[in-house]
């Protein structure tokens, strides 16, 4: 049997898929920009002691499109509503690059929201050294490359090996597009987040980078550390944008640190 | 029938090699931008449109293209204005502005307003949705593109009919206070004609507002179909689409002999010709295309769609300088494309004797009420340049006036498009004639 399930709920005003995995304290986990890739080594580690919720985010195929979200910011507007609805805050959370930027404006809405916050390789706010990367003008083949910092790690060719069905080709472009559409300007960060993360206060976060990260790079983590207070850092060796499955025992031993904290 | 004349006004300077290591023209470098020959050669395409009026053409189009040299037309309407007060009888067709691009509904109903007074009426405005290189360019976002162009347009029309002053609150455009005090010429408002690469749903917006859809060079065989489909949405809003709802352009290059028109003509392939045009992920950005196209390019591995094949897309693709024997090798695979296009009517080129019954073939296949050359691409001289455009003047012009007059196709001022009723349970007819193209080998 599946260690995880999936399930559709009514709330928010739509039908949304929820993955859902694992047991103990929920933790809330925001996927990233080209959609939730499936369930990993990771997921199993962290399922051993938390609940793993992983909502399937709006116009990625599965949950239907929101025409009304049309930023970042109302898109964590939306999941705050899940959350209230569903009564989960406080909770976990945990946020994968555009999934960091999700997480990072509900904190900046409402603090209380989250009792731990972990942002893995986040994008959202302007770096203050270099950019991100820009995805758009990319195919999928040299997006996805270009992800890791070694393409024979296993967990990457088990998502992405083998030759792109249809349905994948679809999948990839249903994501890029919906992220084209909330993210596409200013590319992915928003300028006044920053500022409102000044006022997050009391909500244990760590931010968490694979030192050779070519999507986000490093001016995002700094620009987060100088916009919350006390955000701790975790660095993982050997791996890119995607440290949970080029590292992922390393990257498993400073979440769960984190989330026990 | 209504006979244009179009170039993209070629930046004629670029080295090949340049193209070729870009894979593209759109990005190449503007480090080869050289301001002495493009000052010459702006002021160059303008002389040779007046040349074109004066050579009989009923009409001048132009477009629009950014960061590219394969177009020189950045800003449109600029030399639109321009050719308004120097020419004085030919149609100005603008073909076309890129709404969503532009981003500002309200500034362009002014500039269009102000081509059509000075113009005293001569403005064909058309309006596209920009390339997919073009919401690069300019930070437009493609998930919206629709969405926007489709407001822009209803946006415009009400800018040029409604007295002003009055708000809008759109949902990607907002006016405190729209009352331009330049309206057009024509009233209500210009004609509008639609420019498009076979998009089915641009064909079916267009059939939907009447206006007629002009295929850019589009394949002959997948023309048909889509003018099919034109012609089927029109017969549900009542009317019979005809020659008035349809027009083409085609590249064509004449020259005094075959072998010159077929030495010169390659400037079509120059640096990989329409098909270089930008890289497959220039050209096709997240939301860019409808959900139904994006499902017909999953379905098709190796196939190909509006020249971007699903194996082409994933392709990582590098700047990588190529060396000598590769560019040779590229030239080469270039020519055959070149004869594979002429055989296929994809490019005209040749001498006036050879050129009118190809011409002739498509007049009958396509039966447009509007047709318009497409000049040649490349480095080519003004001198060859201008002779094309004499031969195809005094030569080939004549001969297809003549044909379609014979196989009577009315242009939408000769017969307003969706003016001729379609009735009830009555079969809609044939807009297109498909029994030229099997003995052409081209079904």
């Amino acid at each position: 049997m599946a260690p995880w399930s999936e399930e559709t709920i009514k709330v928010a005003g739509t039908a949304l898929v929820l993955v859902k995995g694992g047991a103990g304290k929920p933790l809330l986990m925001f996927h990233d920009e080209l959609g939730y890739p499936g369930w990993m080594q990771w997921n199993e580690a962290l399922a051993k002691e938390q609940t793993l919720l992983i909502p399937l985010q709006p116009g990625f195929g599965k949950t239907p499109k929101l025409d009304w979200i049309r930023s970042y910011r109302d898109l964590g507007g939306f999941y705050a509503m899940v959350l209230r609805e569903m009564k989960l805050d406080p909770i976990d959370v945990i946020g994968f690059s555009a999934g960091g930027f999700i997480a990072a404006e509900m904190a900046a809405a409402d603090p209380e929201m989250f009792s731990r916050m972990v942002l893995v390789a986040p994008m959202g706010l302007k770096p203050t050294e270099g950019e991100i990367r820009d995805i758009f003008p990319l195919t999928i083949r040299s997006y996805l490359r270009s992800t890791v910092a070694d393409p024979t790690t296993a967990e990457f060719g088990k998502i992405y090996g083998g030759e792109m069905t249809p349905e994948q080709f679809e999948a990839f472009e249903d994501a890029r597009t919906e992220t084209a559409r909330i993210g596409w300007e200013p590319y992915m960060h928003n300028p006044s987040l920053g500022y409102l993360l000044q006022g997050v206060k009391n909500l244990p976060t760590l931010l968490v980078r694979g030192q050779k990260d070519a999507i986000v790079p490093k001016g995002c983590i700094t620009a987060y550390q100088q916009a919350i207070a006390g955000a701790k850092v975790a660095e993982i060796p050997d791996a890119g944008h995607r440290p949970e499955i080029e590292n992922s025992a390393e990257f498993v031993r400073v979440v769960k640190t984190c989330l026990a904290s | 029938m209504k006979i244009g004349y179009f170039t993209e006004r070629p930046y004629r300077w670029v080295p090949e090699e340049a193209v070729f290591n870009n894979h593209a023209f759109f990005a190449v470098s503007n480090k080869y931008f050289d301001r002495e020959k493009a000052a010459d050669d702006y002021n160059y395409y303008l002389d040779e449109a007046c040349y074109a009026e004066e050579m009989g053409f009923d009409a001048i189009a132009l477009n629009e293209h950014h960061g590219t040299p394969f177009c020189m037309g950045g800003v449109m309407n600029v030399e639109a204005a321009i050719l308004a007060r120097l020419t004085k009888k030919v149609k100005i067709v603008l073909i076309g502005n890129p709404l969503p691009v532009i981003k500002h509904p309200l500034r362009m109903a002014e500039e269009l307003a102000e081509i059509d007074l000075i113009s005293r009426g001569r403005l064909v405005t058309g309006w596209v949705r920009g390339a997919g290189s073009e919401q690069f360019f300019n930070n437009a976002n493609p998930a919206y593109n629709r969405e926007m162009f489709n407001e822009a347009h209803d946006f415009i029309l009400q800018a040029w009919t409604k007295p002003g002053p009055w708000r809008y609150e759109g949902k990607h455009f907002h006016y405190r206070h729209v009352n331009p005090w330049a309206l057009p010429y024509q009233k209500p408002h210009p004609p509008i004609w639609i420019p498009g690469v076979l998009s089915p749903e641009t064909v079916q917006w267009c059939a939907e507002h009447r206006y007629p859809y002009i295929g850019l060079g589009t394949a002959i065989g997948p023309t048909c179909d889509l003018w099919d489909i034109y012609a089927d949405v029109a017969a549900k809003q009542g009317y019979q689409a005809g020659p008035e709802n349809f027009g083409y352009l085609i590249p064509t290059f004449v020259a005094e002999t075959e072998e010159k028109a077929q030495e010169l003509g390659r400037g079509f392939i120059y640096g990989g010709g329409q098909t270089a045009f930008s890289r497959p992920e220039h050209t096709l950005p997240p939301g860019y295309n409808s959900k139904s196209a994006i499902r017909m390019l999953a379905k098709q591995p190796g196939g190909s769609w509006l020249g971007v094949s699903q194996d082409k897309l994933q392709q990582a693709r590098g700047a990588e300088q190529a060396e000598d024997a590769e560019y040779d090798e590229i030239r080469r695979k270039l020519v055959n494309s070149y004869q594979k296009a002429q055989k296929g009517l994809q490019i005209i080129v040749g001498s006036p004797k050879t050129v009118i019954p190809k011409i002739k073939t498509m007049l009958q296949v396509l039966r447009p009420g509007i047709f318009t050359f497409f000049h040649i691409q490349g480095p080519v001289s003004n001198a060859d340049r201008l002779t094309s455009i004499r031969l195809m003047a005094q030569e080939v012009v004549p001969a297809i006036r003549a044909y379609a007059k014979e196989l009577d196709l009315p242009d939408p001022y000769e017969r307003t498009p969706g003016e001729v009723r379609a009735y009830a349970g009555a079969r809609r007819l044939p807009v297109v004639d498909r029994e030229p193209l099997t003995s052409l080998g081209l079904v």
